[in-house]
């Protein structure tokens, strides 16, 4: 062989998030990077700086990896797909924790037994279990036949949860060419899909998205009953707070607001008028078991700070 | 044959399906053929990387038909995108899976195959030709009809393959490949290495066999032919090099230079040029992990 071999090792699971992450960060950093005043606050609300013995209070990362654990509660045996470091660790969270029958990939062709509680991941994944085999082919089967929960990622999302992740911009022509619609028109339409927004801002939560790739609530009701049965918008995590569209008309609406974060912050970082039920809760906070597998086992290199810095 | 060989097979103008995903088993060998052909006008079918970057970025494509184009690790294929905000490509943007539904559909010969995927969403928006259909039974569902994706040629990249077209992927993943051989009227096979027909099940199992002959129109040996997209267990992706290509696609001086010292020759002459770079880095950065 001639070539150099970089690497055997199978890419690990946030190559495949990485994808949709980075895109959506490439168009947010198009423009001047404004710092928001209530991401800096919920970043300092949580407290930063984990101690070495695990002992301090969860950060804004791990509420975060949590509030994307909970979009998978409930959910059986079906594939579990994060598009994102902290959804990632969320799916893996949940599969831990309250959702032990999910599936999860190993971001390439195969299904990972869930581990041992207490297993730290090992170089190279050594000592991962191979559980199934999910090739491409298999994972369009999947999702057609409606066994899957995905978090992708958005660029822009609007008010009933039409989605963007193609371009910006006129689509003959766009300003900001990005991913390109990859599987998100077949999700929205063929199993739960949930949202992950690392950065909350009026660029991403905007009144008429440019391109719909996942279709949103009004898009499905024109479907009419039969073709929209299977449409299903679970949550969107952000940085500040969780959404969902539990209101009559669909229209989306503050779940809950993450620590330090006020109502008023998420309706200030939110291109349209956001349902707000009186008395928005708070986000839940990690458990102290929570806590010791995001930083002992699932993580133990923090880099899911990362994801919001 | 060789990839200059398949090159001469193509006129501009032509289909081309290519296989691989994103960043992963790409035919680069015969990719590169196509570069230093003056093929123009392709029509290009892919679940989009390099091949589809390289393609723009030379002058030879018209329209590419796809649902992203990424080198993964790298989410945007930086010659994509500048090609689609210059709107020098002509785009006929699908979901993945209608993708597959359409390479399906020409592979079985049929004029179409229903699918849920696009309903609802700016997919039939920005494919005006795109048509549905209702379901004739009780039911009387609504769905899109996806066209058959028929192709001219389709270029894959395989592990192994022997001398008459039986070809095996030895990856943890076979990609639609077998499917672009099937929707093409012909087919060229690009591998690592060809083997004889004996030795191919010392390799894998059967079912590693992805493609036959009667799938396949011609064989190519390229060693490191999919270079820098991954071939495991060949090799992976080269991601200093991939970093190399995406950093020099984005400036225009760069790419000059990146052309002249990778491109301007054949593969042989490429494949010592990546083994320079490969060594320089060696020189400077920790090593990439050796097999």
């Amino acid at each position: 062989m001639t070539t150099p071999a970089p690497d055997r090792r199978p890419s690990p699971a946030v190559d495949v998030n990485k994808v949709l992450i980075e895109e959506q960060q490439t168009y947010i950093h198009e423009g001047p990077a404004g710092e928001s005043p209530a991401r800096a606050r919920a970043a300092g609300a949580a407290a930063p700086g984990r101690a070495a013995s695990g002992e301090s209070g969860p950060s804004l990362a791990e509420v975060c990896v949590v509030a994307c654990a909970e979009a998978w509660r409930g959910d059986g045996a079906i594939l579990a797909s994060p598009m994102g470091l902290i959804p990632t660790l969320g799916a893996r969270l949940a599969q831990l924790t309250f959702s032990p029958r999910l599936l999860l990939t190993d971001g390439e062709a195969y299904l990972l037994a869930r581990p041992d509680p207490g297993d730290r991941p090992a170089a190279g994944g050594a000592g991962r279990v191979v559980e199934g085999w999910l090739p491409y082919r298999r994972v369009f089967t999947m999702v057609a036949a409606g066994l899957r929960h995905v978090m992708m990622g958005a660029a822009q999302i609007d008010k009933f949860g039409n989605q963007n992740i193609s371009c910006i911009g006129d689509w003959a022509r766009p300003r900001a060419q990005l991913l390109g619609v990859r599987g998100a028109p077949g999700n929205s339409v063929n199993h739960p899909v949930s949202y992950w927004v690392p950065r909350h801002s009026r660029r991403v939560f905007v009144e008429r998205v440019d391109v719909v790739s996942g279709i949103g609530y009004d898009r499905a009701a024109g479907l009419g009953p039969r073709a929209a049965r299977f449409h299903e918008l679970r949550v969107i995590v952000t940085n500040l707070a969780v959404l969902d569209f539990q209101t009559t008309d669909r229209a989306m609406r503050l779940r809950s607001v993450h620590p330090g974060v006020t109502t008023a912050d998420v309706i200030a970082a939110t291109g349209f008028p956001l349902a707000v039920p009186g008395g928005v809760p708070a986000t839940r906070l990690p458990t102290a078991q929570e806590l010791a597998l995001i930083r002992g086992q699932l993580d133990p290199d923090g880099l899911r700070d990362q994801e919001l810095a | 044959m060789s990839p200059d060989d398949v090159a001469g097979e193509l006129r501009s103008g032509m289909t081309i399906g290519i296989g691989g995903w994103g960043s992963r088993r790409k035919p680069m060998a015969l990719v590169r053929a196509i570069l230093r052909s003056g093929l123009k006008d392709l029509e290009v079918v892919s679940y989009g990387g390099p091949d589809v970057g390289l393609l723009a970025a030379g002058g030879h494509v018209r329209r590419v038909v796809s649902g992203f184009v990424s080198l993964d690790t790298i989410a945007l294929e930086p010659h994509f995108r500048l090609a689609r905000q210059r709107g020098t490509v002509e785009l006929t943007e699908l979901d993945e899976g209608m993708l597959h539904w359409g390479l399906l559909a020409a592979a079985h010969r049929l004029p179409f195959l229903p699918i849920r995927a696009g309903l609802g969403s700016d997919v039939p928006r920005v494919n005006p030709v795109l048509r549905t259909v209702r379901s004739p039974y009780a039911d009387g569902e609504e769905l899109i009809a996806m066209p058959a994706l028929r192709l001219d040629v389709a270029l894959i990249h395989l592990n192994r393959a022997d001398a008459a077209g039986n070809g095996q992927y030895l990856g943890p993943d076979p990609y639609f490949d077998d499917l672009f051989c099937l929707a093409a009227e012909r087919a060229f096979v690009s591998c690592e290495r060809i083997v004889p027909t004996a030795g191919l099940l010392e390799s894998g199992p059967p079912q590693t066999l992805l493609v036959n002959r009667a799938m396949v129109d011609g064989v190519v040996a390229t060693p490191g032919g999919a270079h820098f997209t991954s071939c495991v267990p060949d090799y992976g992706r080269d991601e200093p090099f991939q970093a190399r290509y995406a950093a020099a696609a984005a400036d225009p001086g760069e790419w000059r230079r990146f052309r002249a010292e990778y491109l301007a020759g054949g593969e042989a002459s490429y494949q010592r040029a990546v083994r320079r770079f490969a060594e320089s880095q060696a020189g400077v950065t920790a090593p990439t992990a050796a097999p």
